[in-house]
């Protein structure tokens, strides 16, 4: 009888080792399978710390509004930017905060021909926002590197970093920074989990989606729009849509005569 | 040495308890500011510095005209200055915690300060702004203090406050040049994006700082009786007269600049100031009122026998100091944001808890000179006896 019971509790001892070192085989298996081979990833991750060490001015991201498309009234990708990352909507002028946002001809591009221009272009509505300048004044502003600009061209705010002194609203030559006036916690409507809410007293603007990229997936306002009105990718990549359209498109920026480059460029 | 500040007749103890008031209003105002956030104040997304940076601007300045008493006193041996040397050089040390105090009470995240300290970054005037701000406080705290810590004891100061003084001469410059850099280099704000703007900085604070100087002299001698001497003052509002001057004729080579070519983005924030911009016009009678008293007290000043007078000095100098403040303040501040980056004209209301904010600051400043004025004049006193 013992010998039976010694033999039981032999094999349990042997089954659990065995489930044991399993289980822990499939975790480190799913580990590495999530983490580091970027293919079978859980999450879309372009880390370049795993492949290669970021080139900086290797990429630089920018976007392409083709305005004729821009159908009025239509706001759905400021609406789908504002709702990704917890923009508050306070209903005042004041307090407002934005990303993007719809403006009038000569409000967007004041510095542009502005006589005998045809009234279907004056009456359009046009979109602004942060034009992640190659060469940006806000972050040369920044007494902190609160904004800074990283290796793929995206000028880009640390939360955590920022001391609320607004150089960088006073530098903006395109009005794209927004300041936390209050807390912007009380006008946040629908909150999502996927981006962090700000604090008071801290700046903030178009991130250009860093957050959506590293999952690979395009700019929120770029995917909402029903008419594929914007088109985003790298100017540095001769062979992008964004550079065919480019060269095969007469297009502005913003204010090119303060020698900022906008990254963000109109086909009107 | 600072024990003298705590003997004083009843009128000096209800002028500290005036000043204990004020400042603790302000107080009570910036704690609603901390909690309730900048929304409390008059700006907005638009106009995104007000009240607390133009006091900034200001006070940078009346710290910086200290130099105009102690270049002539240190460089050129004047005598007639002797004894207004310290009280310029603890208005500079007052006007520069003031200023510092306005970034501070300006800042979303003042809990955050020293991030400036810890990431420095040399692309960023801020960074440099700091730097000369507390160099400079702390140059004439320790040399203007140590000099009159020598004057009581009746030996001669330590070797080392000489140095000391003479890098505070080209420091002052530098101090309020910095504070144009601040401005002067931003694309798009085309009223601060002007290479005169350091140089009429510099004009602007030499005149409005002469002059509050020349004011808080006439006030001690008024209240304590103790006398800087007629002579410093009348020096002192010559040179504050040519500052004046060449601040309008700063101003003037503005306009000219602005109106003559025409270009709409030099001309548009002037043309709002003094003339009105798309039916609005909020500041004009204030830009106007600015002008005249800044031209009228400068032609007061310009006839020595109207400057030699006491009660046209006084009249005089306050006007300039006014004038300046609302050109240099209100004027150019607020001016640099108006059309905003898309051309649209939006207006700015200092907030009650704003001004409360600003006036305790005001009251911390002029505590502070009370006290080391309060210590200099025992000083001198006793001396004298």
């Amino acid at each position: 009888m013992s010998s039976v019971s010694d033999g039981n509790t032999m094999m349990n001892e042997q089954r659990r080792e065995f489930i044991k070192k399993t289980a822990l085989g499939v975790l480190v298996g799913l580990g590495a399978a999530s983490g580091l081979v970027p293919a079978f990833s859980l999450e879309k991750t372009i880390l370049p710390v795993w492949d290669e060490k970021p080139v900086p001015g290797k990429i630089r991201w920018g976007m392409l509004i083709d305005t004729r498309k821009c159908k009025d009234g239509c706001r759905q990708c400021v609406a789908a930017c504002h709702h990704a990352h917890n923009v508050p909507d306070f209903k005042n002028k004041k307090d407002e905060v934005k990303w993007i946002w719809k403006s009038s001809y000569q409000n967007v591009f004041p510095t542009a021909s502005q006589q005998f221009v045809s009234p279907e272009i004056q009456d359009r509505s046009y979109l602004a926002l942060c034009n992640h300048c190659a060469d940006s004044p806000c972050t040369k502003a920044c007494p902190t590197e609160a904004t800074f600009k990283r290796w793929d061209g995206i000028v880009s705010m640390d939360y955590h970093r920022c001391i609320g002194c607004r150089f960088c609203m006073a530098a903006c030559p395109y009005g794209s920074r927004s300041f936390n006036w209050q807390d912007p916690r009380t006008a946040i409507h629908d909150p999502v989990t996927t981006y962090p809410t700000r604090e008071q007293g801290v700046v903030e603007k178009c991130n250009f989606c860093s957050d959506r990229l590293v999952k690979g997936l395009q700019p929120a306002c770029t995917e909402a729009c029903p008419e594929h009105a914007l088109t985003f990718g790298d100017l540095n990549d001769s062979r992008s849509d964004i550079r065919r359209l480019l060269e095969t498109n007469e297009t502005m920026q913003r204010k090119p005569e303060l020698g900022t480059k906008p990254s963000v460029f109109y086909i009107i | 040495m600072i024990e003298k500040a705590l003997k004083g007749n009843r009128s000096y103890w209800i002028w500290i308890a005036f000043l204990i008031t004020v400042i603790g209003i302000g107080l009570s105002a910036y704690s609603q500011q901390r909690w309730f956030g900048l929304t409390v104040t008059g700006m907005g997304r638009d106009i995104s510095w007000g009240l607390y940076i133009a006091q900034f601007t200001f006070l940078v300045g009346v710290a910086a005209s200290a130099v105009m008493v102690v270049l002539p006193y240190y460089l050129h041996n004047r005598k007639e200055f002797a004894k207004t040397v310290i009280i310029g050089e603890f208005m500079a040390v007052s006007a520069t915690m003031m200023s510092m105090l306005f970034i501070m009470a300006d800042m979303g995240r003042p809990d955050r300060l020293l991030n400036i300290m810890l990431y420095p970054s040399p692309h960023a005037m801020v960074f440099w702004d700091l730097l000369v701000l507390s160099g400079y406080l702390f140059m004439n705290l320790v040399s203007s203090w140590a000099m009159l810590g020598a004057e009581r004891k009746g030996v001669l100061p330590p070797a080392w406050v000489k140095p000391l003084v003479y890098i505070s001469i080209p420091w002052a410059f530098s101090v309020h040049t910095v504070t144009a850099f601040l401005y002067a280099g931003m694309p798009g704000r085309h009223l601060w994006l002007t290479a005169v703007l350091a140089p009429r900085f510099l004009a602007s604070a030499f005149a409005a700082g002469t002059a509050l100087l020349i004011l808080v002299s006439l006030i001690l001698k008024q209240t304590t009786g103790f006398d800087t001497g007629k002579d410093a003052r009348e020096k002192l509002a010559v040179l504050a007269t040519y500052a004046g001057v060449a601040n309008l004729f700063l101003l003037g080579t503005e306009f000219f600049t602005a109106f003559y070519s025409n270009v709409p983005a030099h001309k548009e924030s002037l043309q709002y100031l003094f003339f009105g911009l798309e039916g609005k016009s909020q500041f004009v009678p204030l830009m106007w009122f600015s002008l005249l008293s800044g031209v009228a007290s400068i032609i007061v000043l310009l006839v020595p026998a109207l400057r030699k007078s006491t009660k046209w000095l006084v009249v005089a100098c306050s006007a300039l100091v006014l004038s300046i403040w609302i050109d240099k303040g209100v004027g150019l501040i607020l001016g640099g944001f108006i059309p905003s980056p898309l051309q649209e004209i939006v207006e700015y209301t200092p907030t009650a808890t704003e001004i409360f904010i600003t006036l305790g600051i005001w009251g911390i400043g002029i505590l502070l000179l009370t006290i080391l004025l309060k210590v200099v004049v025992a000083v001198k006193m006793e001396n004298e006896q």
